[in-house]
């Protein structure tokens, strides 16, 4: 054997974690002010929820009709909720449905897409063919239907949430299996084989992992369409009407005529709450796009 | 498809004639640094040469070492975090580096070609080959009718061995060797006083590999272009080129004629890259070099070579950067162990 | 005692297509035998086309063949369950050409040396893991602590095809698959990469399959030889009586074509004639590029011996001893 002689230490000092995180939020602005406004929000559904008195978020609750003031600084409506605490209840309500409407559409895109495209055969062609028939029908007019359909007291933000998910799951699905398809091919998945790892031991070990970001990307874009959903829902009168969903809050305004009557507050806060939201969510999920290139990833 | 045949060039003595020894080709001081987040790297260190016309250079190195980067600095193609510092570059009578966005653009392919390497890859899918030669010279503001753009490419084509028919196909309908020697058509278009190659045989089989190197060669014989070829196949080297240049860690350590490369080899490096070629005699022998090439971010001190070299553990070495010197018969050396009289003593 | 490894009358073919079935034959009709005692480096060269890369996926049973069967120790690969595939997995290891593709970009190299390590249950426990990676990764030229926890991308090509062998080494199969393993790698380190492939053949008694289009390093390495062109052998036997004195008009070109590192040795004495894009139907498959076709040649021409451990499938020698597909093995030195 040649005598291996070695070359000096090679030591190059990788800056640290949090380090490269900042650095990379300074070139994808994008994605920093989105989880700058995301950040914000979550700030002030929790302060809210410690600092005001969320029983006050119901009808009849306070003085109504009362603008902005000290005592209360969103304001009341026509019900008599203070809509502050409305705001806070509906942002954390309007959280609950994203979460799980998303986390649920998402959840099953990752195991329906793995398994069509890891097992392929008749597992594949089943999934995809009723991805491919699903997609093309109109969510609105669906959702519009069976939302309209349900007795108003069945009606809560966990059947909402049901209602999204119902024709959202698709387009996770067919994400994560042409994603799976290429990973699988690719030669580290031979090398693993090569290894002894079982089938699921690549699926959960190998494959996954590299995923992430696209289950990232996934997640939030079905959260955005989840709070979406919702939010059009609630305004066409189709939400849980009890509940101060942002949505609802300005059904029921534009209901009482709220401009013209000169309560100017209450639809418009929880419009500005709306976009906040929806901008927040959409800027993420552009950011995390970018991120989930790999050419990107090359920042270390 | 074709079925064309190539005929093997006449032995080759070593050293071509020179028809005429002017240089066409002229490298002064060339340096191109990396400013990346972790350090600054010297990719290109003062790194000077000479090309007559007709003449064939082969630039061999590590990856790493500065051969492709050589390459993309004469073309100014350095892209930041990299920067040309300093240098010229002669071609002919033009210097390259300080000419203006334009007029670097046309000399490139105009003046200087560069086929890169997998550039057949290159190629655009879905636009006809002959569409995209017709561009090049288009964009190079070739005036003329379509007829005669159209003759020009199919003379290109047919230098490189390559059925007219071409020009009408897709870059898929082609092998490997075709994509690749239809790069080559489209670096002589506009008839170039430079081609630089780099590693253009690396995805090839054996006999496409030769047959591409003929093509160049036969090519660079009609328009008595000058060739440099990056590589890393000694092996090529032997059966291409006239000189042979030795890259490491962005230096220049060695510029000799292929003869004297491969029969008297100066530097440590190169003697260590001829004594680990397989050939016919050393069967079973196995010379590598020990070590790996050093990280252009943290270069040893002195040589840079000291820490793999087997003379390399003793001062001046180990401290000082050696300078190049110039021996009997224009070869050029950078090592501590020669000065211009030959081997130092001691 | 069961042969380690036995290929018999193999053959791979690909349809394309349910409309125009345009059947593709990657590999025919090939059989091979590899022994445990003998451990041998055995070059199969060959273009792209050649169904190199076919027969290394079907010797690690990535891919099933068409006709003919591979056998294991005396089972068919296909049929292996349990520990017996996982005995099949741990003596059949590959080290492949893409130094960066093999790597998960998701962890740290660490992770290509530990997995095999746990689940062969290589090492009883983590430092003793730690130790037999450090030692492998000593053995291929590397400091450990350079190498380890490190990503791939921060590493350069040399090193992470140095810890491909490292991984080679660390196993140590009864059969390796080396799928062009220096063909990206830079000249200076292959000398290494090959000494390491060699020695894992003689000290550890590794039989190795070494895959190339390079006949320089195949020559310098193995000690025998097959020739495939279009998915059929042309020639095969001992390396050097193959090279220095090639007989098929084919593997003639090839030797011809070598870039050897030598000024004496000049590539390029006979002209090439260029491959026409047409199925080869049922004659040789070198039929159009051949200088020396015969109207015999439009049907298969098999083995003939030219002499012992030498043999070419083409009818200029039909007068020599015919050889049976199924005893190649025969030709090939131990």
């Amino acid at each position: 054997m040649t005598t291996v002689a070695m070359s000096p230490q090679q030591a190059i000092e990788q800056p640290n974690g949090l380090v490269l995180l900042l650095r990379y939020l300074r070139r994808n602005k994008g994605l920093a002010v989105g989880l700058a406004i995301f950040l914000a929000l979550v700030l002030f559904t929790v302060i809210g929820s410690f600092t005001v008195d969320l029983k006050h978020a119901y009808p009849l609750s306070v003085g109504l009709k009362k603008p902005p003031s000290w005592q209360y600084p969103f304001g009341t409506d026509f019900f008599g909720r203070d809509l502050l605490a409305a705001m806070v209840v509906g942002l954390w309500q309007t959280a609950v449905i994203g979460i799980l409407a998303g986390g649920l559409g998402t959840l099953i895109g990752v195991i329906l897409g793995f398994i069509a495209a890891y097992f392929g055969g008749f597992a594949d062609a089943t999934i995809r063919t009723v991805c491919q028939i699903l997609t093309p029908i109109p969510v609105l007019l669906i959702q519009v239907v069976i939302a309209s359909s349900l007795d108003k007291r069945d009606v809560t933000i966990f059947t909402m949430a049901f209602i999204v998910v119902l024709l959202a799951w698709m387009g996770p699905t067919l994400v994560i299996r042409s994603q799976v398809l290429t990973m699988k091919e690719r030669q580290f998945v031979s090398v693993a084989k090569l290894s002894g790892v079982s089938d699921f031991g690549i699926i959960f070990k190998e494959i996954l992992p590299n995923l992430l970001p696209f289950i990232a990307a996934a997640f939030v874009s079905q959260v955005f369409l989840a709070v979406f959903a919702a939010f059009y829902l609630a305004v066409l009168g189709l939400g849980p009407l009890r509940e101060p969903l942002l949505g609802n809050i300005i059904w029921a305004a534009t209901g009482q005529g709220a401009f013209f009557n000169g309560w100017w507050w209450w639809p418009i806060e929880p419009s500005i709450g709306m976009i906040l939201i929806l901008g927040s969510l959409a800027l993420i999920n552009m950011g995390l796009d970018e991120l989930a290139n790999p050419r990107v990833r090359r920042t270390e | 498809m074709n079925s064309m045949t190539t005929t093997a060039p006449d032995a080759r003595t070593a050293m071509r004639p020179a028809t005429a020894a002017t240089p066409v080709l002229r490298v002064e001081g060339l340096e191109v640094t990396y400013y990346t987040d972790l350090g600054r790297a010297k990719a290109l260190d003062n790194v000077s040469f000479t090309l007559n016309s007709g003449e064939k250079m082969g630039v061999v190195g590590e990856s790493g070492s500065g051969k492709s980067t050589m390459a993309l600095a004469m073309m100014r193609m350095i892209k930041p975090p990299g920067r040309v510092e300093a240098g010229k570059v002669w071609v002919g009578d033009t210097e390259l580096v300080s000419l203006n966005t334009e007029d670097m653009r046309k000399a490139r392919l105009g003046k200087i070609a560069y086929i890169p390497q997998g550039a057949m890859n290159s190629l655009n899918p879905v636009i006809r080959i002959g569409a995209q030669m017709v561009d090049a010279l288009k964009s190079h503001d070739v005036k003329g009718s379509s007829a005669e753009l159209r003759d020009r490419c199919f003379a290109a084509l047919h230098s490189v061995d390559l059925d007219p028919g071409v020009f009408r196909m897709y870059a898929h309908e082609l092998s490997g060797g075709m994509k690749q020697r239809v790069c080559i058509a489209i670096g002589i278009l506009l008839k170039p006083q430079v081609i630089i190659c780099d590693e253009p045989t690396s995805a090839l089989d054996v006999v496409t590999q030769r047959q591409v190197m003929e093509t160049i060669d036969r090519v660079q014989d009609e328009i008595n272009a000058a060739v440099i070829l990056i590589g890393h196949d000694m092996g090529l080297m032997a059966q291409f080129v006239d000189k042979v240049a030795v890259m490491y860690a962005g230096r220049l350590v060695e510029v000799a004629t292929v003869r004297e490369m491969f029969t008297d080899p100066k530097h440590p490096y190169s003697r260590a890259l001829i004594a680990s070629l397989p050939n016919l005699e050393n069967k079973g022998v196995f010379q590598g070099i020990p070590g790996l090439a050093p990280s252009l971010l943290r270069l040893p001190s002195g040589c840079a070579f000291h820490p793999r070299c087997p003379h390399g553990n003793q001062d001046p070495q180990r401290s000082v950067r050696p300078e190049e010197v110039t021996l009997a018969g224009g070869r050029k050396v950078t090592c501590h162990l020669y000065d211009a009289e030959g081997v130092k003593n001691g | 005692m069961a042969n380690l490894l036995e290929l018999r009358n193999v053959s791979k073919v690909y349809q394309r297509g349910l409309i125009s079935s345009h059947a593709t034959v990657a590999l025919r009709d090939f059989s091979l035998t590899l022994n445990e005692e003998e451990p041998t480096i055995l070059t199969v060269a060959g273009e792209s086309g050649s169904g190199k890369t076919t027969l290394a996926m079907l010797l690690l049973g990535f891919i099933t063949p068409t006709v003919g069967e591979i056998v294991y120790r005396g089972k068919n690969i296909s049929g292996l369950t349990g520990r017996d595939r996982m005995a099949y997995r741990r003596e059949v290891q590959a080290v492949f050409q893409d130094p960066f593709a093999v790597f998960n970009p998701f962890y740290t190299v660490d992770h290509l040396l530990s997995v095999p390590i746990r689940r062969f249950k290589l090492a009883s426990s983590r430092s003793e893991a730690r130790s037999k990676m450090e030692e492998s990764l000593s053995a291929v030229g590397l400091r450990p602590e350079d190498v380890l926890g490190r990503f791939p991308h921060q590493l350069s090509g040399g090193q992470r095809q140095r810890i491909n062998v490292a991984r080679a080494l660390l196993l140590k199969p009864r059969l390796l698959i080396a799928d062009e393993p220096v063909s990206m790698v830079d000249a200076s380190l292959r000398a290494t990469i090959l000494e390491t492939l060699r020695n894992l053949q003689r000290d550890y008694g590794v039989s190795i399959i070494y895959i190339t289009h390079d006949l320089t390093t195949a020559y310098h390495i193995s000690k025998s030889i097959v020739v495939l062109y279009r998915g059929g052998v042309m020639e095969a036997g001992d390396v050097d009586k193959v090279i220095k004195n090639p007989q098929h008009p084919y593997t003639q070109l090839l030797v011809d074509s070598i870039p050897w590192p030598n000024l004496e040795q000049r590539w390029g004495q006979q002209p090439i004639q260029a491959r026409s894009g047409q199925a080869i139907g049922e004659g040789c498959p070198f039929l159009p590029r051949c200088p020396h076709a015969m109207d015999i040649c439009k049907t298969r021409p098999p083995l003939f011996q030219i002499e012992p451990k030498h043999a070419a499938a083409c009818f200029l020698y039909d007068k020599q001893p015919q050889i049976a597909a199924e005893k190649l093995s025969e030709q090939l030195p131990a």
